[in-house]
């Protein structure tokens, strides 16, 4: 075993690491906002809202992240140009890097699974309380906010630190659209080293560090409002 | 309008309401002056929980008239022949003004008891929270329940969380009290420390409406009593009345079934 490289490589390892937290956080953050209106669009009254929401999950869910992404890079990247003014506009520079690309399809597709998820704890959710919110005087929105949604998020906890997880190793797909995140760095340093395990080892290391941090949030988070069951 | 109608808390006339074709409600009319404590008693399935849920819309009756603390609801068939509040708006604000204790507690698990007791003042009267605060200190200790304030629901017992939930709905000054068989979920046990605190709000003069299955605990403390029968009221009256000299055969039955 010959780890002696990581020090000559140390900032594209960092710079491949921070990449990749960096489309993690913003994709379930981001994501997760998307799914909350999926979710309720979903469970709420209007249909074309719900259909709305129904095709996008069904569409996002029904078909590869792969394809996603390179639909986006390939078919949204190329159209982009053409939009009168955006060249110029301050966005362009994050607008052009496939980096932008890799982190919108991330979170739209992390939207369509958390939305789903979120749909099914809603519904979850017993009746008597909000009912006893809609006794309260509350209107719907207050309703919505103030109880139904803080309910179904906390019953959607545990799923919710599984998805996270899934979606740190679907990142290592952005590398296909020259997104040079932690598994582009072990790419580059395989082909310049001729080194073929090792790292690899490092990358499934970090991912491994990365899944335990979340695992050992997630245990706090829960056991923050503790229900007995 | 005379005096009198100043002093109704609650007049509800005539409320229809079925599913399907199944009528559940069948004309029922129900009034209370402030200070009244009316008990709904009956089987299973006469209708007595949902005419209460009528009462703040949890069910959406099909027909009927309800004036709340002087308010009359406005209330109008739509377009599919089914009456609908046109006003859900004064629905919320009507809600605000009635506290409900329901059969399973329905306290939220997500917050505090405190949190439970301060959520509507806070957030649907607007009243300042450290005086909601305050005021629901004041309620829990009434209730026995100071100690337990921080904790949450799941962690007390079913008597405690009902007397948390009376607080809740204590909270709002109610003009009116709803119980929906407040005592019916809870073992033998506990029955007793939640009839205490409801009979303490019978006596501090709480208009109440009660749906119960607490035959004596009625008879105690209830200024009027209301036996319904397949949607309608069979009997009703002052409780020595209806439990000592009922006219219906069906409520004599009832009453006989229930007192040995």
């Amino acid at each position: 075993m010959d780890f002696s490289w990581i020090v000559s490589y140390r900032e594209l390892l960092l710079h491949g690491a921070l990449l990749t937290c960096l489309l993690l956080v913003i994709s379930v953050t981001v994501g997760f906002w998307i799914a909350v209106l999926l979710a309720v669009a979903q469970v709420g009254r209007n249909p074309v809202l719900k259909y709305a929401a129904k095709s996008y999950c069904t569409f996002f869910r029904g078909t590869p992240l792969l394809i996603q992404l390179w639909l986006i890079y390939y078919g949204l990247g190329s159209y982009l140009p053409h939009i009168p003014g955006l060249r110029g506009s301050f966005l362009w520079p994050i607008m052009r890097e496939g980096v932008f690309f890799a982190g919108v399809a991330l979170t739209l597709n992390f939207a369509a699974y958390q939305g789903e998820i979120l749909r099914g704890t809603l519904l979850a959710v017993p009746k008597g309380e909000l009912e006893a919110a809609k006794a309260a005087g509350m209107p719907p929105f207050m309703v919505l906010r103030r109880i139904w949604l803080p309910r179904a998020i906390r019953i959607g906890l545990p799923t919710l630190a599984g998805e996270i997880i899934l979606q740190l190793k679907a990142t290592p797909i952005v590398f296909s659209v020259t997104v040079m995140d932690l598994y582009g760095a072990a790419y580059k340093i395989r082909q310049d080293t001729l080194l073929v395990y090792e790292p690899l080892i490092l990358v499934a290391a970090f991912y491994v560090a990365l899944t335990f941090l979340i695992t050992q949030a997630f245990q706090r988070l829960e056991n923050a409002v503790p229900t007995r069951r | 309008m005379s005096s009198n109608n100043n002093q109704l808390a609650l007049a509800v006339r005539d409320v229809h309401k079925s599913y399907g074709s199944l009528k559940v409600l069948k004309g029922i009319s129900l009034e209370a002056v402030r200070g009244d404590v009316v008990s709904i008693i009956g089987s299973s399935g006469s209708g007595k929980s949902t005419f209460l849920r009528c009462i703040n819309f949890l069910e959406i009756p099909d027909q009927g008239s309800f004036r709340v603390n002087g308010e009359e609801v406005e209330f109008r068939k739509g377009r599919d022949g089914r009456s609908q509040p046109s006003n859900w708006r004064q629905i919320e604000r009507m809600r605000s003004g009635l506290g409900m204790v329901f059969q399973s507690f329905n306290l939220w698990p997500h917050m505090t008891i405190l949190q439970n007791v301060i959520e509507a003042p806070v957030h649907v009267l607007k009243v300042d929270r450290k005086a909601a605060v305050e005021k629901a200190e004041g309620l829990l200790a009434k209730v026995g329940l100071y100690e337990k304030k921080d904790s949450y629901p799941a962690f007390l017992s079913g008597g405690q969380q009902q007397r948390a939930s009376i607080a809740r709905a204590l909270c709002v000054d109610p003009a009116v009290m709803l119980f929906d068989e407040p005592t019916s979920a809870l073992d033998p046990e506990l029955v007793g420390e939640v009839l205490k605190v409801i009979r303490g709000l019978a006596e501090e003069g709480r208009t109440m409406i009660m749906v119960t299955h607490e035959m004596k605990f009625a008879r105690d403390v209830s200024s009027r009593v209301m036996f319904l029968h397949q949607g309608q009221v069979e009997e009703t009256g002052p409780p020595s009345q209806v439990f000592g000299a009922p006219t219906s055969t069906r409520c004599k039955e009832f009453i006989a079934a229930g007192s040995h």
